[in-house]
């Protein structure tokens, strides 16, 4: 009895907190930013990332390749580097499954930028990373697991 | 305003390859300080490189990108002694904007 209320408090207490960062954080950057997807940074999982960026189901695609260590022995710093060789890409997109929120940075390639960047990020915990690729209109992914040791999201 | 970036770039066979290093704390808004307070989230949301007025990437990015950010691109039609320019922009409203000349 007593131990469920407390998961209720501290579950109550976590999600205000949470809030309030959002509101802290984000709020301020309305208006000025508006080019800053904010529904696609606080989704949870790939369909809804896809899903706020205005997007239908995305395919599994063996033409875009996820270069990166198998092992990260310190999640505040993971290398990545994506690659698509679909053609038309349009943008592509890093998502980490287990961190609080799964989308980490989203790419705009034009035309005349090779489909290639290079970039590092946090990994709370050992996660699927997904390399979400617009091409043609279309969505398409590639996903890969990298185990860490020493997370990157926590205090 | 926060430190000055660094960017090189240089010709990779007919590309340019752009590689920038940010200073930047990407505070995620989920670490506690030492008196248990949560610390705001802090992090660069979107940044923008152009080459003679062109865009050759902008990127939109959220607080997993890591502490002082590090990107690496390359695109086409760059020649040495064009400068490549980059600007971000944070959560706060703070911005920055560095330029290199490709090497």
């Amino acid at each position: 009895m007593n131990t469920g209320r407390r998961k209720v408090l501290k579950g109550g207490g976590g999600a205000a907190v949470l809030g309030l960062a959002m509101v802290a954080g984000l709020f301020r950057s309305n208006g000025a930013w508006a080019d800053w997807n904010k529904a696609a940074f606080e989704t949870k999982s790939l369909a809804d990332a896809v899903k706020a960026m205005g997007g239908a189901t995305p395919v599994e695609s063996k033409d875009i390749v996820i270069t990166s260590p198998d092992i990260a022995e310190n999640g505040a710093v993971v290398p990545f580097t994506i690659a698509s060789k679909l053609p038309k890409t349009e943008s592509m997109a890093l998502l980490v499954e287990k961190n609080p929120s799964i989308l980490a940075a989203n790419f705009a390639i034009p035309d005349g930028t090779e489909p290639w960047v290079n970039t590092r990020v946090k990994m709370g915990q050992t996660s699927n990373v997904i390399a979400l690729v617009k091409a043609d209109g279309k969505f398409y992914y590639a996903s890969k697991e990298v185990k860490v040791t020493l997370g990157g999201c926590g205090g | 305003m926060a430190d000055p970036m660094k960017i090189r770039a240089s010709m990779a066979g007919d590309k340019v390859e752009v590689k920038v290093l940010m200073s930047h704390e990407m505070e995620t808004g989920q670490r506690k300080d030492s008196k248990g307070a949560t610390i705001p989230a802090w992090f660069i949301q979107n940044v923008t490189a152009t080459h003679n007025g062109k865009t050759v990437l902008s990127a939109e990015w959220g607080p997993a990108v890591s502490k002082n950010p590090f990107l690496s691109f390359r695109f086409a039609g760059g020649k040495p002694g064009d400068k490549v320019v980059i600007t971000w922009t944070d959560s706060k409203g703070d911005k920055r904007t560095d330029e290199a000349t490709i090497a």
